[in-house]
C-alpha cells in the first residue's frame, strides 16, 4: 500500500493502525481530555457529513476562527475530507480584517469557537453577502441570537450522523476522490506589505515538507506538542496539524490562552516552537520572580547561571569540556537549571525552534545554557516553513542553518535567497500576477530576503533584499542587520543605519530612556528628560561602547567587515509613531527619517564636529512643539580583523 | 434585557426599619425582587444600601417589618438559613481567604452542600472522595464560567483587585444560589474590568438563572444591566422602577445632584 498522501487518508490510516493511541488533548474544566485517533476519525466523519448536508462542496472554502481547539482542528480535517479548503483566520483580528479575508476567499460557511467570533461575523455580514452559515462550538451567550445564520456544532454533527446512516461509506468515498495535489489549506499572509494574500498549500507541499522535518529531527509518534500559537499561522499548521498527522503524535490544546505556562508544564512537550517574543516573555517572568527571591536563592541562581552560560552551550553541542566544568554544570543542573527547566515546561524538550524575527544573543544563549536544544530555522508561509534548520551540534547565533531535506536554496546575483522545494506553494489565491512575480522562470520562489552562505554552508539572512545597498567600494550594506545588532543592547531602543551609495556606514541611535535613565541614576548623573540625557557625554561614551562592540562583531565576518559604523549620533528625541517615524507596529521608517533629518545625515558624512537641529514634535494631546539641540558627530573605532578584536 | 417578563416574587421586604442607637439606617422600606430579575439598589453614601442587604441575608435583624423569601415570611432572616435556602452574597471589601488558592476559595462556596463531615473528608475515602470529586467538578464549571482558569492555583492574595472581585463572585456562584446579593461588585475597577464583570453578572442571570440584587454606584453600569432600580436616600426608598423611569425621577436627581428639595430637607432634619 502506498503511503497516504492526503491528510484525511493519514487520519484514516492512524485510526486503523494505532486507533487507541492519543491523537489530541484539551484541558477542560481543569482535566485533560484525550481523544484517540479512532475517536477523532468518528468526530471528523460526522462533522464532514454534516457540513456536506449544509452544502459544503469540493473546491469551496470553509473559514475556521478561534483559539486552538480540537473541534476546530477537526473542522480542518472535515473540510479536507470533502475536498473543501479550510481557511483559518486570526482569532484576534478585528471584524474589518476578517471581512476582507471572508470576501476574498468567498467563504459561505464558517466554523467558529464562541460568541465573540459570532459577533464579529454578524457585524461584517452585510459586507460578505456570500456568508450563509455560522457553525459555533460554545453556545454560551448565544441563546437569544437570531437563529437565521447559526448552527451549533453538535447539531451539524447530528445531521452528519443521519447522513452516515442513510449513505454508509459516503465519507470514505469522498476521501477517495482527494488528490495530493489538491489545495489542502489557505493561509493568509499577515499583509505588512499591501493587502493580505491567500497562500495556497497542497497536501503534497505540507506532507512532504513535514516528513522532511520529521526525518531530520528523528521525530516519532511519541512526541508531545502544545498547540498554542494561532491556527491561522503557518507555524502552527505545519508543526502541529501537518506533522502531527504525518508522524502521528499527540497535539495538546491549552485550556485558555492565559494558562499556556501551566499547561506547558503539565504536558511537558518534547517538540516545541516559539517566536522570540514568547521566549522573551518567559525569561522576563523568571527574572521578575528571581528579583523577589531571598538573597541566598538569588546568589545561587546567579552562580549557577554564570556557570551555565560559560559551559552549557558547549556541553549541549557535544564539544570537549573540562571535567571540572562538567561536574560544576551537573551540580548547577541539580540545584537550579533542572528545576528551572521544569518550571518553564522545558524538562522534556528535545527539539525547540525559534524563528520569525532576529533573536537577541542573550536570550538565545539563556535557553541553550539551560540545556534546551533551541535552534533557529528559516522559512515562510509560501515555502511551508521548513527551508533551513540548524543541525544539532552546529547551532550558531548568526545563521539559520543548512537547507532541509529536499530543499534547494540559491543566492541570486542580487543577493536574494531563492528556494525550490516540495513545499513551495501552489500560488496566491486569485492573484495570478503576484504568483508569477514571486517565482523565477526556472521554478524558484523569490523570498525577498537577502542572505548568503557562510564558510560552513549555513544560510545567513541579513535583511529584506530591497533594503540592502552597497557602499561606494561595493561592500554589502544591510541596514536592518546593523540596526538589530544595535538594538540588542538594552541601552539602545531604536537605531537607523545609513550607507547606501555612501563611503561608509553611519547610524542614528535612540537611547532607551528607562534603561539609560536607571544607569545614570546609579552613577548619580542628574538629567532632566530624554533630550538632556541623550546629550550627556557619559551617555555618548556608553553608546560608543555598544557601537564598537557591533563593529568588533562585524569585523569577524569578511563580507560585512566593510560596513562597520564609522560615525554615529545620538538623536535628541525618541522616534515616535505619532511623528511618522515608526510604523504602528514600531518598525523604523528609514526612508521617511532620512528625508526628515536630511541635514543630520549630511552632517554624518561632513567634517563638522556637531550639527544644530530643530524638530517639530507632536504631543499626545495633538499640540506641536519644537525641540532643538546641538548634536555632536561621534566617531567609533573601526576594528580591523578578528585578531584585533581579541586584543581589544 | 429590558422588557423581560418578571417571574413570581422571590423576595419581599415589607415595612423594614433598622436603627443603630439613634441612627435610622432603614425606615419602613418596602421592596420586592421577582424571580430572574436583575435589581439594582442605588443611593448616596450612607443611604442604607448595605444595611438592606444585611437584613436580607440575616446579618442584621430589623426592628420592624417582615421578610418573605420563597414564600416563607419571617421577622428576621438567619444567616445560616439564608445561605441554606440559596441566598449568596459578596462583600464591598473583599472577604476571601487570602492565603488560599482560587480553587480552594471557590470550594468553600460548596461547604454547605457537602454532606460528609470533617472526619470523613480528612479520611478522603470512598463516599467522601466521590463527593469531593463531584464538588470539585462543580467548582471547575464556575471557574470556567468566570474565566479564571489561569489563576486556579494562585493564592488569592497575589491577585489583582479586579480578579479578586471575580473570585468572590465565583465563590458566591459556587453555592448555586437562587438569589445573589452583590455589594458593589465593580467598585474600584477600570472600564474594561467593569465591562467584563457586567458580562459575567448578566451571564449568571441568563445562563444559570440566578436572581441578582446588586448595589452599585456607577450609574452607567446600573442603567445598562438592571431590569429594575430601587433608590434609597437616608434610609428611605424614594424611587422604584425601570432605569428610564428612575432616571427621570426628580427626587432621584436631587438626591444625586444635591439640589435641595422639600423631601431632601425633611430627610436631613430626620437624620439629624
Amino acid at each position: 500500500m502506498p503511503a497516504p498522501d492526503t491528510f484525511p487518508r493519514l487520519l484514516i490510516e492512524h485510526a486503523q493502525t494505532r486507533g487507541d493511541r492519543p491523537a489530541i488533548r484539551e484541558k477542560d474544566l481543569g482535566i485533560w481530555q484525550t481523544w484517540s485517533w479512532k475517536q477523532v476519525l468518528d468526530e471528523v466523519r460526522s462533522l464532514a457529513c454534516g457540513l456536506h448536508t449544509l452544502g459544503l462542496r469540493r473546491g469551496e472554502t470553509l473559514a475556521i476562527i478561534g483559539d486552538n481547539r480540537p473541534r476546530l482542528y477537526w473542522a480542518m480535517d472535515a473540510a479536507q475530507a470533502l475536498g473543501a479548503i479550510p481557511v483559518p483566520l486570526y482569532q484576534d483580528a478585528v471584524a474589518e480584517e476578517m471581512a476582507f479575508v471572508l470576501s476574498n476567499a468567498e467563504v459561505r460557511i464558517a466554523v467558529v469557537e464562541d460568541q465573540e467570533q459570532v459577533d464579529k461575523l454578524l457585524e461584517v455580514k452585510a459586507r460578505c453577502p456570500l456568508l450563509e452559515i455560522i457553525v459555533y462550538d460554545d453556545p454560551r451567550g448565544l441563546r437569544h441570537y437570531d437563529r437565521g445564520l447559526l448552527r451549533s456544532y453538535d447539531d451539524v454533527q447530528g445531521v452528519g450522523r443521519d447522513l452516515e446512516r442513510s449513505q454508509p461509506g459516503f465519507f470514505e468515498r469522498e476521501v477517495e476522490q482527494g488528490r495530493s495535489s489538491d489545495v489542502a489549506v489557505m493561509l493568509y499572509t499577515s499583509g505588512t506589505t499591501g493587502t493580505p494574500k491567500g497562500v495556497m498549500l497542497s497536501h503534497q507541499n505540507l506532507i512532504e515538507t513535514g516528513r522532511g522535518g520529521i526525518q531530520r529531527e528523528r521525530l516519532t509518534a511519541d512526541e508531545e506538542v502544545l498547540a498554542y500559537l494561532p491556527m491561522a499561522w503557518v507555524g502552527d499548521h505545519v508543526f502541529n496539524y501537518s506533522q502531527g498527522h504525518v508522524a502521528g503524535f499527540c497535539v495538546s490544546c491549552p485550556e485558555s490562552p492565559d494558562t499556556v505556562l501551566t499547561d506547558m508544564r503539565e504536558i511537558g512537550p518534547t517538540y516545541f516552537f516559539a517566536p522570540p517574543r514568547v521566549l522573551e516573555n518567559l525569561l522576563t517572568t523568571v527574572s521578575i520572580r528571581m528579583e523577589d527571591a531571598s538573597r541566598f536563592k538569588r546568589w545561587l541562581y546567579a552562580r549557577c547561571m554564570s556557570l551555565a552560560r560559560r559551559w552549557g552551550p558547549a556541553i549541549l553541542d557535544g564539544k570537549p569540556v573540562p571535567l571540572v566544568a562538567r561536574v560544576g554544570y551537573a551540580l548547577a543542573d541539580l540545584f537550579i537549571l533542572g528545576p528551572l527547566r521544569n518550571v518553564l515546561g522545558f524538562s522534556r524538550v528535545r527539539v525547540a525552534y525559534t524563528a520569525g524575527e532576529a533573536i537577541g544573543p542573550d536570550l538565545f544563549r539563556f535557553y541553550r545554557s539551560l540545556g534546551v536544544n533551541l535552534k533557529q530555522l528559516y522559512g515562510s508561509t509560501e515555502t511551508s516553513v521548513l527551508v533551513c534548520i540548524q543541525p544539532n551540534g552546529q547551532v550558531k547565533l548568526e545563521s539559520v542553518g543548512t537547507p532541509a531535506t529536499g530543499v534547494e536554496v540559491r543566492i541570486s546575483a542580487q543577493g536574494e535567497v531563492q528556494v525550490k522545494s516540495p513545499g513551495v506553494f501552489r500560488g496566491y489565491y486569485k492573484a495570478e500576477g503576484a504568483t508569477l512575480e514571486s517565482m523565477t522562470p526556472d521554478g524558484f520562489f523569490r523570498t525577498g530576503d537577502a542572505g548568503f552562505f557562510d564558510e560552513d554552508g549555513h544560510l545567513r539572512i541579513i535583511d529584506r533584499a530591497k533594503d540592502v545597498g552597497r557602499l561606494h567600494d561595493g561592500t554589502l550594506f544591510a541596514p536592518k542587520y546593523l540596526e538589530n545588532k544595535l538594538k540588542f543592547f538594552p541601552f539602545i531602543k531604536e537605531a537607523v543605519a545609513f550607507g547606501d551609495h555612501r563611503p561608509f556606514a553611519t547610524a542614528f541611535v535612540c537611547i532607551d530612556l528607562a534603561a539609560v535613565g536607571n544607569w545614570a541614576e546609579r552613577r548619580n548623573l542628574p538629567y532632566a528628560g530624554y533630550t538632556d540625557l541623550a546629550s550627556q557625554t557619559a551617555v555618548h561614551e556608553l553608546v560608543r561602547g555598544c557601537v564598537e562592540e557591533v563593529n568588533a562583531a562585524l569585523a569577524a565576518d569578511p563580507r560585512l567587515k566593510g560596513s562597520q559604523l564609522r560615525r554615529f549620533l545620538v538623536l535628541h528625541k525618541e522616534l515616535d509613531a505619532d511623528d511618522g517615524e515608526l510604523t504602528r507596529t514600531r518598525k523604523v521608517r528609514r526612508g521617511f527619517i532620512a528625508e526628515k533629518y536630511a541635514p543630520l545625515v549630511e552632517a554624518l558624512y561632513a567634517s563638522g564636529p556637531s550639527v544644530h537641529v530643530e524638530t517639530q514634535v507632536r504631543f499626545e494631546d495633538g499640540r506641536t512643539g519644537m525641540v532643538q539641540a546641538d548634536l555632536p558627530i561621534l566617531e567609533a573605532m573601526i576594528v580591523e580583523d578578528e585578531a584585533a578584536r581579541r586584543a581589544a | 434585557m429590558q422588557g423581560k417578563v418578571p417571574g413570581p416574587v422571590l423576595l419581599e421586604v415589607r415595612g423594614v426599619s433598622l436603627s443603630f442607637g439613634g441612627v435610622h439606617a432603614l425606615r419602613e422600606v418596602d421592596f420586592h425582587v421577582s424571580e430572574g430579575e436583575v435589581c439594582a439598589i442605588i443611593g448616596p453614601n450612607g443611604a442604607g444600601k448595605s444595611s438592606l442587604l444585611n437584613v436580607i441575608n440575616g446579618v442584621y435583624a430589623p426592628g420592624a417589618g417582615t421578610i418573605t423569601y420563597a414564600g416563607q415570611t419571617r421577622r428576621a432572616m438567619h444567616p445560616h438559613a439564608a445561605a441554606a435556602q440559596g441566598i449568596a452574597r459578596t462583600f464591598q471589601n473583599i472577604a476571601l481567604f487570602k492565603g488560599m488558592s482560587v480553587l480552594d476559595n471557590v470550594m468553600t462556596g460548596r461547604a454547605l452542600k457537602m454532606r460528609r463531615g470533617v472526619l470523613w473528608q480528612a479520611l478522603y475515602w470512598g463516599p467522601a472522595e466521590k463527593e469531593e470529586l463531584e464538588h470539585r467538578g462543580r467548582a471547575e464549571k464556575i471557574i470556567d464560567f468566570l474565566q479564571i482558569e489561569h489563576v486556579r492555583r494562585t493564592p488569592v492574595g497575589r491577585l489583582a483587585y479586579g480578579l479578586q472581585k471575580r473570585v468572590e463572585l465565583a465563590r458566591a456562584l459556587a453555592a448555586e444560589p437562587r438569589l445573589l446579593l452583590l455589594d458593589e461588585p465593580m467598585a474600584g475597577m477600570n472600564i474594561e474590568e467593569k465591562q467584563d464583570m457586567c458580562r459575567f453578572i448578566l451571564d449568571a442571570n441568563d445562563e444559570l438563572g440566578v436572581t441578582v440584587v446588586l448595589i452599585e454606584h456607577d450609574m452607567a453600569v446600573v442603567m445598562d444591566i438592571a431590569d429594575r432600580v430601587v433608590v434609597l436616600d437616608y434610609g428611605r426608598k424614594i424611587a422604584d422602577g425601570t432605569p428610564a423611569e428612575v432616571r427621570a425621577n426628580p427626587e432621584v436627581i436631587a438626591a444625586y445632584l444635591g439640589v435641595p428639595t422639600e423631601a431632601d430637607e425633611r430627610a436631613v432634619a430626620g437624620a439629624g
